[in-house]
């Protein structure tokens, strides 16, 4: 657990450090976004009824925008290879570092879409409902997103790559997110649709930190 | 599981094959010929669809085979990981390209049959969007597997997608049930029984059958020429 929190730390020191890397993926949030009212016209109704899903969307794309260093910095300067020689379990030191991801993009994302959402017009309890789902769901994208940017490491075109492999699999998590925002603008309740969203991450939890461990360690070999 | 050690060793496979595949190849072609007729001449058509019906004969067989590939896939990607079979890589490299054109066919087809019966091509209901996944899940594997230039990094890596994406499966499987989906539910594979007529049941059975066959026949002669262009490349670099 030491190890755990020494990583943790150790991840979220590096970010700090280097504040830019979040403001970018966040300033890439807020302007793919601001592009929809743009394109689409600013009619309130409509923009009010896509706001969920564009909201979703354009995280998931900011947060896999951020993931592909999650790994690549560690396996180019050689410290993935103290990870894989280290005693702890390389299941928590993956987790460690998703968790670290989560704290600097999938926490300030969540944050900052009710913000977005009141250009669109949404309501408060609305708004509510989109950083609620946000911080529900997110971190599974950072695990989804972890395993992507674990099995590409090294390849060509790791970017390309990594959002072919993470984005159907996160399909399920942005249904359900943008499900219950439209349930609740609809009148009804989003509890359901919050409580498999808590599932859909409990469930990741207990898998991809194992597949992310098995393809850090084909990385090393 | 001693056929499948047995098999696993590639020397061994491709005598395997070999003996297999030309009878393989005869009988794929015979049940297409008597599948094609049964379903396209001798089966009546629908009392509601009418002639459209026959799209069925190749929808649901290529959709049923595309599933069950990506199945074979998942067990592909776990026996290399677990056991390091080499033949695994080899042939998960083989299959993953056909599963892909199988569920191409079934998301064609359906489209076509889905503009006479439901009045669109598309609608993003719960089984069409699993299925467009599951043509993802193929692509990605596709991809992962050939972006190194250590081809074996590449099959350990895909292995690993497969498996996490073989969770799919029974979503798309279980999507008519657990969603309203304006695609029907299931009717073969259901408790107490298909709610097919026979007249149409058993040629569509035969069909399935027919395309399992075809599946199985494109991997192992994919897989053969898997084997034969890696020997290929070793004699290159040897020369």
């Amino acid at each position: 657990m030491t190890a755990f929190a020494a990583l943790f730390w150790r991840d979220l020191r590096l970010v700090l450090r280097r504040p830019g890397d979040v403001v970018v993926v966040l300033a890439f949030f807020v302007v793919a976004t601001t592009l929809f009212p743009l394109g689409i016209g600013p009619e309130q109704n409509l923009l009010a009824r896509i706001a969920g899903g564009v909201l979703w969307a354009a995280a998931l794309f900011a947060a896999l925008l951020s993931l592909e260093r999650l790994f690549a910095s560690d396996y180019d300067d050689g410290a993935l290879d103290l990870l894989l020689l280290a005693p702890g379990a390389l299941e928590l030191a993956a987790l460690a570092k998703c968790a670290a991801h989560w704290i600097v993009t999938g926490l300030p994302l969540a944050l900052l879409a009710p913000l977005l959402g009141v250009t669109f017009g949404l309501d408060g309890r609305s708004l509510a409902a989109v950083a609620l789902t946000l911080l529900v769901g997110t971190p599974t994208l950072s695990m989804i997103g972890g395993l992507a940017a674990a099995l590409t490491l090294g390849a060509r075109r790791s970017g390309a790559l990594l959002a072919l492999l993470a984005l159907p699999l996160c399909v399920p998590t942005l249904i359900f997110g943008t499900g219950a925002i439209e349930a609740v603008a609809t009148g009804e309740g989003f509890t359901v649709h919050i409580a498999i969203l808590a599932a859909l991450a409990l469930m990741a939890l207990a898998t991809l930190p194992w597949a992310m461990a098995a393809a850090l360690r084909q990385a090393g070999e | 599981m001693a056929t499948l050690h047995f098999l696993a060793n590639p020397a061994r496979f491709r005598r395997f094959a070999q003996r297999v595949l030309p009878a393989l190849s005869v009988a794929t072609a015979l049940a297409v010929a008597v599948g094609l007729y049964w379903a396209l001449v001798i089966a009546p058509p629908d009392y509601q669809q009418g002639e459209t019906v026959r799209i069925m004969f190749i929808h649901v067989p290529a959709a049923t085979v595309a599933m069950g590939g990506y199945i074979l896939l998942a067990v592909l990607g776990a026996s290399l990981l677990v056991w390091r079979h080499p033949l695994a890589a080899l042939m998960a490299r083989a299959t993953a390209p056909v599963g892909a054109t199988f569920t191409a066919v079934g998301l064609i087809t359906g489209s076509l049959w889905g503009r006479p019966m439901w009045g669109t091509y598309w609608v993003w209901d719960a089984r069409l969007t699993s299925f467009l996944l599951l043509f993802f899940l193929f692509l990605g594997h596709i991809a992962l597997s050939r972006a190194y230039d250590d081809p074996d990094r590449g099959d350990r890596a895909a292995s690993i997608l497969a498996l996490v994406g073989a969770i799919n499966v029974p979503v798309i499987k279980f999507s008519v049930d657990w969603w309203n989906t304006l695609h029907q539910p299931a009717s073969i594979m259901r408790l107490g029984g298909p709610t097919i007529d026979p007249t149409i049941l058993y040629p569509l059975l035969w069909m399935m059958f027919t395309f399992a066959l075809l599946f199985v026949l494109l991997v192992l002669l994919r897989t053969d020429t898997e084997i034969d262009r890696r020997r290929l490349e070793a004699a290159e670099l040897a020369a």
